[in-house]
């Protein structure tokens, strides 16, 4: 994914520009509920330009729509949801799709259309925006030389175990260069070294490109790795960070009876007294 | 209880009246703006309309026979079994051959597309799809709809060919009558009001079981279990339906046309 877009993105990311730009998502006192009781009440939190943030909570809590709240997959009851500074409540549906172009996105499963190769299915971005045949072989080709997963070009979802898939939809999610990334569960139901794997996949993308990112699990060990390791470039694979050190842009939310109960970095994270937080950690 | 069961589903009818009539609007807008999926047209037009041709001849030859068989032993009591082609063709063109190909695509396409979206809605390839920026409406449905509309007024046209070709086959090699007497009777008493008739319908039918199918598979809900309910109300409805619509447009087309 070394494309001149990317490369340029990556570049604008500076500290100074971390510090002063303008928070890419911001939620403000959202409720939603389905048919039956509130899943999320008056959820209020933003996410920075350089940030990743690790969305934590019990499995049903309401992570998920929180994430299709994000992209305005799903409107909100009450609150809004500012996404790029546009606020999505007054979005028409064709201005959220263009909206949305701009953000990738991880599904649980990985949400591959089964009835297209794995090189249509990377491809789909682009064939959106008519890129040219020759442009987007090229960058399926890196996108899936991202994910170390370029031999499986011409194969069909069918044929991927659900670790593959999962890859494929970070290869699918970031092809376009998107300024946000959005994963839902990326390691849910994977063995734990196809989930390392995975992680480290996220860590390289955040550590390379510094994509600003919402991350949800609910395991704990995934979101530690995250803190608690970066991606070199040298070394081509993700290492431990020095002792004592962790990555400062990465940050947790977790999530209880569909409330906000944490907003914060990893050192308040363990420091908080929180029952539910410590029953969490313990 | 009842009156509670009553209220419950009066409004959930109620409900999914509104919701289909809201999904009809917002597809129907995107005939008239960009970007437009012409190779999902023709894609959808070679499953929908190459892949039904089978059935619908066969359905079409074996029903012109039946009716041949069975207007025969009727007609020759009143000594005019001779206009068997005529009652087989008019049968045919009017009534069977749209009623019968639109259930038949019905069975085998509503079925299916209710099955392929509902799949996709309940493994999120729905959700993935609008996150990279592609409206389903445009790029699954209004192809679906297109195609059946163009493809079912075809096939009725082969299931009519193929009725009145069964009803001579029965007529000339059972009934041991003359083929110029079926085939001249078949031609001579059709008038263009009859094969407007005949040709309206299906434009109509073809709607329905697009629209119904893509409706019911795009709002699945419940996992695998949620699309099977999705294909039989999917089928059931876009039947009722037809029979209904059919109906209605004959009531219009005999008031217009029968003085």
């Amino acid at each position: 994914m070394s494309t001149a877009p990317q490369a340029e993105i990556s570049a604008k990311r500076t500290p100074e520009y971390c510090e002063i730009a303008p928070p890419v998502v911001v939620f403000h006192n959202v409720s939603h509920r389905f048919y039956g009781p509130p899943v999320l009440r008056d959820i209020s939190f933003q996410l920075g330009p350089c940030e990743t943030k690790i969305v934590l909570g019990p499995a049903g809590v309401g992570k998920s729509v929180l994430l299709k709240l994000a992209n305005g997959l799903i409107r909100p009851r009450r609150g809004h949801v500012n996404l790029f500074g546009q606020n999505l409540n007054h979005l028409s549906e064709d201005a959220l799709y263009s909206m949305r172009k701009r953000t990738g996105m991880v599904f649980q499963e990985g949400a591959l259309f089964d009835s297209l190769s794995i090189r249509e299915n990377v491809a789909y971005p682009l064939r959106v925006d008519n890129v040219l045949e020759e442009e987007v072989e090229r960058r399926v080709r890196e996108a899936l030389r991202f994910v170390e997963l370029e031999h499986t070009i011409d194969l069909f979802p069918g044929s991927l175990s659900g670790g593959m898939r999962r890859r494929v939809s970070i290869a699918r999610a970031i092809i376009n260069q998107p300024e946000l990334i959005l994963y839902d569960s990326p390691t849910g139901g994977l063995d734990p070294v196809t989930s390392t794997t995975i992680i480290e996949l996220i860590v390289k993308e955040r550590d390379v490109f510094h994509t600003p990112s919402l991350l949800v699990t609910h395991r704990l060990q995934d979101a530690f790795t995250m803190v608690t390791h970066r991606y070199d470039t040298d070394a081509g694979g993700m290492v431990r960070q020095p002792k004592g050190e962790i990555d400062r842009n990465t940050s947790f939310l977790m999530l209880n009876e569909g409330r906000v109960i944490f907003d914060g970095g990893f050192e308040e994270l363990v420091a908080c007294q929180n029952p539910f937080v410590r029953d969490f950690l313990a | 209880m009842p009156i509670a069961e009553i209220d419950k589903s009066t409004k959930s009818i109620i409900l999914t009246i509104q919701d289909y009539s809201i999904f009809i609007w917002n597809t129907m807008r995107m005939l008239f703006s960009p970007p437009r999926y012409w190779s999902d047209v023709m894609l959808q037009a070679d499953i929908i309309g190459v892949g039904s041709t089978t059935i619908v001849i066969l359905v079409g030859f074996f029903t012109g026979g039946v009716l041949a068989v069975q207007s025969a032993a009727t007609l020759s009591q009143f000594g005019v079994s001779g206009i068997t082609g005529r009652f087989v063709s008019l049968t045919m063109i009017r009534e069977l051959g749209p009623v019968l190909s639109g259930i038949m695509v019905s069975g085998r396409n509503a079925s299916s597309m209710a099955s392929e979206l509902g799949s996709m809605v309940v493994t999120e390839q729905i959700d993935a799809m609008r996150a990279l920026g592609v409206d389903p409406l445009r790029k699954l449905v209004l192809p679906r709809i297109i195609a059946t509309v163009v493809m079912l007024f075809f096939l009725t046209i082969v299931a009519d060919s193929f009725g009145t070709f069964g009803g001579a086959g029965v007529t000339i090699f059972m009934n041991h009558q003359d083929s110029t007497q079926y085939f001249t009777q078949a031609y001579e008493f059709l008038v263009y009001s009859d094969i407007l008739q005949g040709l309206v319908k299906p434009l109509f039918f073809g709607f329905i079981i697009a629209s119904v199918g893509c409706f019911y598979g795009l709002r699945t809900t419940g996992g695998t279990q949620g699309v099977g309910r999705s294909t039989i109300h999917a089928v059931v409805t876009s039947a009722v339906l037809i029979i209904f619509a059919d109906f209605l447009i004959s009531q219009i087309m005999v008031s217009m046309f029968v003085k």
